[in-house]
């Protein structure tokens, strides 16, 4: 059995040795925010926060993450929308929407270590997250935006 | 996915004795970022996985009294990226690890693991050759060093009998005057490489005369590859006599690449030449201010 931090609460999970923590957060705890697109760490869209650092959750052992606070995209804009939706809902960063879970939060891993970046950092810091819609220029105005919104209290 | 034993030693004692017991029905687990691609596609099928990630005092980037760096199994690429140990004392360790990956990949998988894959595209691998860093290696039999120039045997496969675990590299102190750079020929920065090289160049006689010379190239076999030949065109050559291009020429005529989709391997041949060229300038000039 498997405790689990996530979003801030507290669960217990019954599932396999093998469980990948996308599978565990998608099928033992229904937050299917999180995307399965590629299972080979290629695509980004499984990304999720760990104690804060963002990580590909398919190449995780859900067992390995005892102990530790998981954020999903289901943990953000509980009080409203977080700057960065906000700033992807503006910006017109979102098309399909089937990266836009991972691409925040790779964005917040990004600039809660670099609150000022700039758009080298951008590029630099969502290059494990792919979209096949928007060409990301959209994507990185609205991180770029949303930092700015960030800096000044958001 | 493949379905497996998943262990959970309490010390590295006890990881040594469940591989001395599994041998190869088991790998090791840390970070797993190169493990955990193959188990989700069924390309390896251990019985077991012995899980270190939680293991005590594994997590560590130090110098020792010998002026070596040693960096514990369970450090993070992300760690290294932004050790001050490792910027001051091996710049271009850090700089590597900035284009290695993605940040993902980066906050959850080791440098050590990454060794132990041994895939041949591997960044990590032809830099620490390059600065001519060892492993250190325990199993229940005693513990063991292999110098990483020895590490990688043949495509995926390491020198690691089945029962060790490499728990520590260390990278000796560079002589003065020693530069060292990698170059990475890539479609997007933080791709795998279509080839690459790390070179290490030492100068002597009042930074007039190479004094010690390593290229390696990655990506353009099944192992990191020392062009030999080369780097004795560079020992004890004076440097404004060193034709750089005749140099990657020589380099290049080591590498033995597949075609690919990186690309074939008539155009990874040329971009070797390509990186060591590059790389081979800019150890130069950092030998020169070193």
């Amino acid at each position: 059995m498997l405790m689990l931090r996530v979003n801030g609460e507290d669960y217990n999970v019954f599932t396999e040795p093998w469980k990948t923590l996308v599978r565990v957060l998608r099928d033992d705890l229904g937050l299917t925010g999180v995307k399965e697109g590629c299972n080979t760490g290629s695509c980004g869209a499984c990304t999720v926060l760990i104690d804060g650092k963002a990580v590909k959750s398919c190449l995780v052992l859900a067992s390995q993450t005892k102990g530790k606070e998981i954020l999903t995209i289901e943990g953000l804009g509980k009080n409203g929308l977080h700057p960065l939706q906000q700033a992807f809902v503006e910006r017109f960063a979102i098309q399909c929407g089937f990266c836009t879970p991972g691409m925040i939060l790779a964005a917040k891993g990004l600039l809660d270590e670099n609150p000022n970046p700039t758009m080298e950092d951008v590029k630099l810091g969502l290059s494990g997250n792919l979209c096949r819609c928007t060409g990301y220029v959209k994507i990185v105005e609205a991180v770029l935006v949303a930092a700015e919104m960030i800096r000044k209290g958001a | 996915m493949v379905r497996f034993e998943l262990s959970e030693p309490k010390s590295l004692s006890e990881a040594c004795s469940l591989l001395a017991e599994y041998r190869e029905k088991a790998k090791i687990i840390a970070g797993g970022q190169g493990l955990l691609p193959l188990l989700n596609h069924r390309q390896i099928a251990p019985n077991y996985l012995v899980n270190i990630k939680g293991l005590p005092d594994l997590e560590y980037i130090v110098s020792d009294g010998n002026g070596h760096v040693r960096i514990g199994a369970l450090t993070t690429h992300r760690a290294i990226e932004f050790s001050p140990l490792i910027k001051k004392r091996y710049p271009l360790l850090a700089k590597m690890e900035q284009v290695l990956g993605c940040v993902q990949t980066r906050n959850w998988g080791t440098i050590v693991g990454n060794l132990c894959a041994a895939s041949p595209t591997s960044d990590p691998a032809p830099v620490l050759i390059a600065l001519e860093a060892i492993v250190r290696v325990k199993s229940v039999r005693g513990e063991r060093q292999i110098p990483l120039n020895e590490f990688f045997t043949d495509y995926l496969k390491t020198a690691l009998d089945p029962d060790e675990i490499v728990v520590e590299i260390q990278i000796p102190q560079l002589p003065p005057h020693t530069g060292a750079a990698y170059h990475k020929e890539c479609i997007r920065a933080t791709d795998s490489p279509i080839a690459s090289v790390a070179v290490s160049v030492t100068l002597v006689e009042g930074l007039g005369t190479v004094g010690a010379a390593r290229i390696a190239l990655q990506a353009v076999g099944p192992t990191p590859l020392r062009a030999r030949e080369a780097e004795e065109m560079l020992i004890g050559k004076k440097v404004q006599h060193i034709l750089v291009d005749e140099v990657a020429e020589v380099a290049a005529k080591k590498a033995c690449p597949i075609s690919d989709v990186y690309g074939s391997a008539e155009y990874k041949r040329e971009m070797v030449k390509v990186a060591a060229r590059g790389a081979l300038i800019q150890a130069i000039k950092r030998a020169h201010v070193a």
